[in-house]
């Protein structure tokens, strides 16, 4: 997963969202250790306290947790994880639905549309 | 961390009656990538000289760690000039010597690894060198210090984009964490998500001076955007 940036908002939002989709979709597993700060700026392309302050706030979302001894670790919480992941879906189709209206099409007609899209490619 | 690194107020420097830096007032802590942006004869490297106390002030003070540039700041800042000031028949590890003995925060085997990492070998001679591996070079040496505050004038102009990641790259990894990396470009697209902090620079004055975050917060758009806007020619 390469990391990309747009040029509109913080980069310490955008490295929160790379990250929280790293940890749902499991590149990061639950209980695995997070690499250092230093090592995922780097990767990133990007200021350490940057990198910082994005894990800092997936602490405050118990996404990961700091353990004194094993250092920064994925939660173990799988349910946290699947809501995470849910919410995030919920979010995508919120998205297709917005674009499919603004191409003139209703829920239902979009609904329809899928079926018979998916369908045509089994 | 010392928030105080450096101090400058009502700094100026008048070269005949042109004033190249006109009263700067800025205050900026240790621990962080700063950014010197502005175009061309903004007064870039008249700053960094005057950090450096390569120049004197004409007017004003300056202080760096608590003290005016003299010998405490020269033995913790790490400069990168913005050209070669190396004698070119010397070799990777007459460098490494001159560097060494120099400077009592240099470390030798930092410096090695990141020679070898680049493929430069201890017997290469700077002369044999291409511009782009010898800005390299240079650069390895000046992040091999464990410095308070790294200045570095121009670190990714006129190399080619690899190796403008692997300088930010060096960068990033190397610099001592309780220090202050300051760089001036104008090349802002590339640098701008290693910065915690942009100054800009604009005909010797200060005209912005905020953190990164900040500005995409507030203005919703890149530095490098914000930066075009202020400093457009012709409106």
């Amino acid at each position: 997963m390469a990391w990309k940036f747009t040029e509109d908002r913080p980069i310490w939002i955008q490295l929160t969202e790379q990250l929280t989709l790293r940890i749902v979709s499991g590149v990061y597993a639950p209980g695995a250790a997070v690499p250092a700060v230093r090592t995922l700026a780097a990767e990133a392309g990007v200021n350490p306290n940057t990198m910082q302050r994005a894990l800092s706030e997936l602490e405050n979302r118990a996404l990961v947790e700091t353990r004194r001894t094993a250092g920064r670790t994925v939660t173990e919480e799988l349910t946290l994880i699947q809501q995470v992941r849910h919410e995030l879906a919920r979010g995508r189709i919120q998205e297709f639905l917005t674009s499919m209206r603004a191409l003139g099409y209703t829920e239902e007609q979009a609904r329809a549309l899928f079926a018979e899209w998916k369908e045509e490619i089994s | 961390m010392n928030e105080q690194l450096i101090v400058a107020r009502g700094l100026t420097k008048v070269y005949g009656v042109k004033p190249a830096l006109d009263h700067i007032d800025l205050t900026i802590g240790s621990g962080r990538i700063v950014g010197l942006l502005g175009p061309n004869g903004s007064g870039k490297t008249t700053f960094i000289k005057l950090l450096c106390g390569l120049i004197q002030p004409t007017l004003g003070m300056l202080q760096i760690d608590g003290a005016a540039p003299g010998v405490h700041s020269k033995s913790v800042i790490s400069y990168l000039p913005d050209r070669m000031y190396f004698a070119d028949w010397m070799k990777t590890c007459d460098l490494i010597d001159f560097f060494a003995d120099f400077y009592s925060d240099f470390d030798r085997k930092k410096a090695m690894e990141m020679f070898s990492a680049l493929s430069i070998g201890p017997n290469d001679r700077i002369k044999t060198m291409s511009k782009g591996t010898r800005e390299k070079a240079q650069l390895a040496l000046i992040m091999s210090r464990k410095a308070m505050l790294y200045l570095l004038d121009e670190p990714i102009a006129g190399v080619d984009p690899a190796a403008r990641d692997f300088i930010l790259n060096t960068i990033l990894t190397n610099y001592n964490e309780d220090g202050t990396v300051m760089l001036s470009t104008h090349l802002i697209a590339d640098i701008e998500r290693v910065l915690d902090e942009a100054i800009f620079l604009q005909n010797g004055k200060v005209v912005r001076h905020d953190t990164v975050d900040n500005i995409r917060e507030n203005e919703g758009k890149s530095v490098d955007q914000l930066f075009r806007e202020i400093f457009a020619y012709g409106v």
